[in-house]
């Protein structure tokens, strides 16, 4: 055992990649958070990258982050601001200082900070001399001379030696953290085990970065996170959009019905597309389809002759589907809508992340549309909501949209492993081979038609885009029928308020202040509320994954609170809805439409700004 | 006989079997009402259960098709009859699938979806009614309306090229291409039962008349006086034969086609083209979708016929595939699959 520094334990830690796009921050950020899973620590990661695959070397547009939050007790949000900043040239030290905490440990690789490359990320001086850096732990490495010198030896050209300097901070960071290199070395002989010299460099590299920071008495005091005391269980990290991807592969297993999913790459919604597509050996039909047009089309079609049918969107495209969803609507069929958020309107921000489409998935289609809409919580939690978008739109016969957003798909966290048998049964409502009685529309009390699959003896019938006639569903224009329609639709829809679990109150059940939320920023603003209520504030937080409809205590919920604020990265949507749907209510509102997540210290601030008001 | 993973029907059925309850709405003298009969004469022939069958249309005039034949159907939106298809087909390859759409739903707004599911070559029959007018919102110009043409929109003619479907297809590397008149519903039945039979996309192009908007668009390939010199009736492993006196022909020389007389300067049969509607090779097919008068007549029958794996099937064999060699069987083994560990 090598001497050791003095050791200190930590609740948690932030750590914070960043570099050029080509440096491989997003792998060696979700490699350090595979290793702080495997040790136990509950955590959370947010990867920030820019839209271009390789923007110019050694620009703050080319600049590549990944942050990762690893702690011994539930962690519920990435964190607003840094313990350790790595900056592999001096754009992304430029860019991301903003982000670390003051006397927080700055680790950078010397051997970048060149003239030119000090001057292309807009310094005057080198902020590396000059005295900008003095209130931070300044830890100055020459990391890629010490990368290219480490397997001088070895078989390989400088370009391939130096490109794996990444895992030379890897190594330095383990140090740090006291964590085992093993997992990490697992991982190179699974991913290059056609390429063993490769495998073998990786390794050096690591090795000698945790060495170096070793013996070159890097750091005064290293730090240890011990492990989270979770429930006890099975635990893997994962993604939203693999989350989303898998919910719906579970509902399909347990509903019965087979997986279609019809879908156009678009960011930050394709890796969904792209996981699925590796699932053939669910029975998962995957079509890659010319546009985001045919793929809700294809997923209607699919969802005609039985299928759980699924169409992957982000904002623009769930625009193109409008008028294909308002089919769905009509036509009553189950299809499941997942849009991850991105910053709009138009291109707006492809990488980046908001929830501004709430307006989009409630109001944006043509005559009287009403579908269900659910917004997931975190990046673990998209299982469970994919799962249950799936299970309500089959039951109910309706197409649901799932709101899931960028910080949620590509965030990731620890996922305590359900088994598929645990989960809700999903019980499709299946039309019986010659059913006499069988008419396509015909409804049960829970107003939800039967689902008459192709192919079935005795329940030849068509549907399609024209209003129908009640019961019968033959091709209707008469006047009183579509008012007729027009109220079972919409009560059809608000009538899944009965499934769906009420409303809970995190905090006192009453008192001055309620904190609303949705969707992903759940994680954030139930830790900014838990800091309010730790200081003795009467301030209790609700937080809607069920938007559409609203669980039915909502009215009650917020009559026992003096004062109520709306919390969203929009201008306002939730908001606005809420004041349409509960207008008895009056509600303060706190928006952010930056593309970043709310902060926990700007979320205190407001709250005790309106507070002082109360008081 | 046709070899197919669609269930066959164990008793013989009618064409009553495919009479929807329904009235027909379509405007008397239509054309679409002689593309009905012929569909509800083939069916039974084509001998699949009657509940194997499911057609989907687009928005239109011809589109409000499903709702006049008992099957399953599906009325889609505008264009997008071939993406709503496109899914049935591939979620339930046990259905014979259905197309049925017009020049400005296929070609106009559906354009992509067109292109991509013939490119794709996905297990389906595509009934292209092309009467080259927009019927139901009252007659303004198609992606086929002739150029020059006097409609609602262009009153001084139009200025646009139009499709001719069949170059269209085959460009989109179609593996079947028909062409029909509404005017002849014996070959009709025929090139419907030929287009059931091809694995892949068939696309039958059924020249149709609008009485209102477009009356006789066709008259010259279709008029009784034109239309034996006007018409190619092909047939394969014929010679190309046509003309009132059955003395045309059409002969393959270095500058392309060439419309011939048998017996002038010792022309023979054994001088003209002889279809071969399975040549992999589309040229000659091409050459014959594009053959319109007075040059040439215009080609009828099945132009193209060609022998592809469909998508549909190569779907089906990944999953097959998959299923026989992949470890995860299940999502419990997807869930517990990767780096998990137990706390």
């Amino acid at each position: 055992m090598s001497k050791k520094q003095k050791l200190v334990e930590l609740e948690d830690a932030v750590i914070r990649f960043s570099g050029d796009s080509g440096d491989g921050m997003q792998l060696t950020g979700t490699l350090f958070s595979d290793t702080a899973a495997v040790d136990g620590n509950d955590l959370a990661t947010f990867p920030d990258y820019p839209a271009e695959i390789r923007a110019p070397q050694n620009t703050i547009a080319g600049v590549s982050g990944f942050q990762v939050r690893m702690g011994k007790s539930k962690i519920y949000s990435i964190g607003d601001f840094c313990d350790v900043l790595v900056a592999m040239n001096p754009a992304s030290l430029k860019s991301n200082l903003k982000w670390a905490k003051p006397g927080a440990t700055i680790i950078v690789d010397a051997d970048s900070f060149d003239q030119k490359a000090i001057e292309k990320a807009g310094y005057i001086t080198n902020p590396l001399d000059d005295t900008s850096l003095q209130k931070y732990n300044l830890i100055a490495a020459p990391i890629t001379s010490l990368t290219r010198d480490s397997v001088k030896n070895k078989d390989v050209d400088n370009k391939t030696a130096v490109r794996s300097k990444n895992m030379f901070v890897l190594g330095i960071l383990y140090y740090l953290f006291n964590k085992k290199l093993d997992n990490t070395l697992k991982f190179f002989n699974v991913k290059f085990k056609n390429k063993p010299v490769i495998a073998e460099i990786n390794k050096i590299v690591l090795k000698t970065g945790y060495n170096y920071a070793e013996t070159a008495e890097l750091f005064k005091s290293t730090f240890i996170v011990p492990p989270a005391n979770l429930l006890k269980g099975k635990y893997r990290n994962i993604s939203g959009n693999i989350a989303t991807a898998w919910g719906l592969l579970a509902a399909s297993e347990r509903s019965g019905r087979p997986l279609f999913l019809g879908s156009y790459p678009i960011t930050p919604a394709t890796e969904i597309l792209i996981e699925m597509a590796r699932h053939k050996s669910l029975g998962a039909k995957v079509f890659q389809a010319e546009d985001e047009i045919a793929g809700i089309c294809s997923a209607i079609g699919a969802s005609y002759t039985g299928s759980l049918a699924v169409t992957t969107t982000s904002g623009p495209g769930l625009s193109l589907k409008s008028e294909a969803i308002g089919l769905a609507v009509i036509t009553e069929l189950p299809l499941v809508i997942v849009n991850v958020q991105r910053g709009g309107p138009s291109t707006g921000l492809p990488t980046k992340s908001e929830q501004a489409d709430l307006y989009q998935a409630l109001f944006g289609r043509n005559g009287e549309c009403p579908l269900i809409v659910i917004a997931a919580n975190s990046p673990a939690d998209c299982f469970y909501f994919a799962y249950m978008a799936a299970k309500y739109s089959m039951e109910h016969m309706t197409p649901v949209i799932l709101l899931t957003d960028g910080n949620l798909g590509n965030g990731s966290e620890l996922m305590r492993v359900p088994e598929v048998s645990e989960l809700p049964p999903i019980n499709p409502p299946l039309a019986r081979p010659n059913d006499k009685d069988y008419k396509p529309y015909l409804r049960d009390e829970r107003l939800v038609r039967k689902w008459a699959l192709p192919g079935t003896e005795g329940l030849r019938h068509r549907i399609g885009g024209l209003e129908k006639e009640n019961i019968k569903g033959n091709v209707s224009s008469d006047p009183v029928n579509h008012q007729v329609m027009t109220d079972l639709r919409a009560a059809k829809v608000q009538k899944v308020a009965d499934y769906i679990p009420l409303l809970e109150i995190m905090g006192e059940q009453e008192g001055d202040l309620l904190v609303v939320s949705w969707g992903s920023t759940y994680g954030v603003i139930m830790s900014a509320v838990k800091e309010m209520q730790k200081q003795g504030k009467s301030v209790s937080h609700a937080h809607f994954s069920y938007i559409m409809p609203l669980p039915k205590n909502t009215g009650d919920v917020f009559s026992k609170f003096k004062k109520i604020i709306v919390c969203e990265l929009n201008s306002g949507q939730f908001v606005n809805y809420l004041r349409m749907r509960h207008p008895e209510k009056q509600y303060l509102q706190f928006n952010k439409v930056q593309c970043l997540p709310f902060q926990i210290e700007e979320l205190t601030a407001k709250f005790k700004e309106v507070m002082e008001v109360i008081s | 006989m046709i070899n197919t993973t669609v269930e066959r029907s164990r008793v013989p059925l009618t064409k009553e079997d495919f009479v929807s309850d329904q009235m027909v709405k379509w405007c008397p003298g239509c054309g679409a009402h002689a593309i009905l009969a012929s569909v509800a004469n083939v069916f039974p022939k084509i001998g699949y259960r009657k509940e194997n069958f499911m057609f989907v249309s687009g928005i239109g005039c011809s589109s409000r098709f499903p709702y006049y034949v008992n099957t399953y159907g599906i009325h889609g939106i505008h264009g997008r009859a071939a993406a709503i298809a496109s899914g049935v087909k591939i979620a339930n390859p046990h259905l014979s699938v259905w197309v049925i759409t017009g020049d400005g739903d296929s070609m106009a707004i559906g354009g992509n979806h067109f292109i991509h599911v013939i490119r794709r070559n996905i297990d389906m029959n595509i009934m292209l009614f092309n009467n080259q007018i927009y019927g139901l919102t009252k007659g303004q110009y198609s992606p086929t309306t002739p150029m020059g043409s006097i409609t609602k929109t262009s009153p001084q003619g139009t200025i646009e090229h139009p499709f001719n479907a069949g170059e269209l297809v085959l460009g989109a590397q179609g593996t079947f291409f028909a062409r029909v008149a509404d005017t002849n519903p014996k070959l009709m039945t025929e090139v419907m039962f030929e287009a059931a039979k091809h694995d892949g996309t068939s696309v039958v192009e059924i020249l149709e008349n609008c009485v209102i908007y477009a009356d006789k668009s066709h008259e010259v390939v279709t008029s009784k006086e034109l239309r034996d010199d006007h018409q190619l009736i092909l047939k394969n492993g014929d010679p190309m034969i046509f003309g009132k006196e059955r003395n045309k022909g059409i002969r393959l020389t270095r500058e392309g086609l060439e419309v011939v007389t048998l017996g002038k300067d010792g022309i023979t049969e054994h001088d003209l083209l002889v279809h071969d509607q399975y040549s992999q090779d589309p040229g000659i097919h091409l050459m014959l979708a594009k053959m319109y008068p007075p040059a040439f007549p215009v080609a009828l029958g099945v132009i193209r016929s060609a022998m592809y794996p469909t998508y549909d099937d190569l779907v089906e064999a990944q999953i097959t595939y998959a299923r026989e060699n992949e470890k995860i069987k299940c999502v419990d083994d997807l869930l517990n699959s990767g780096e998990v560990w137990e706390i």
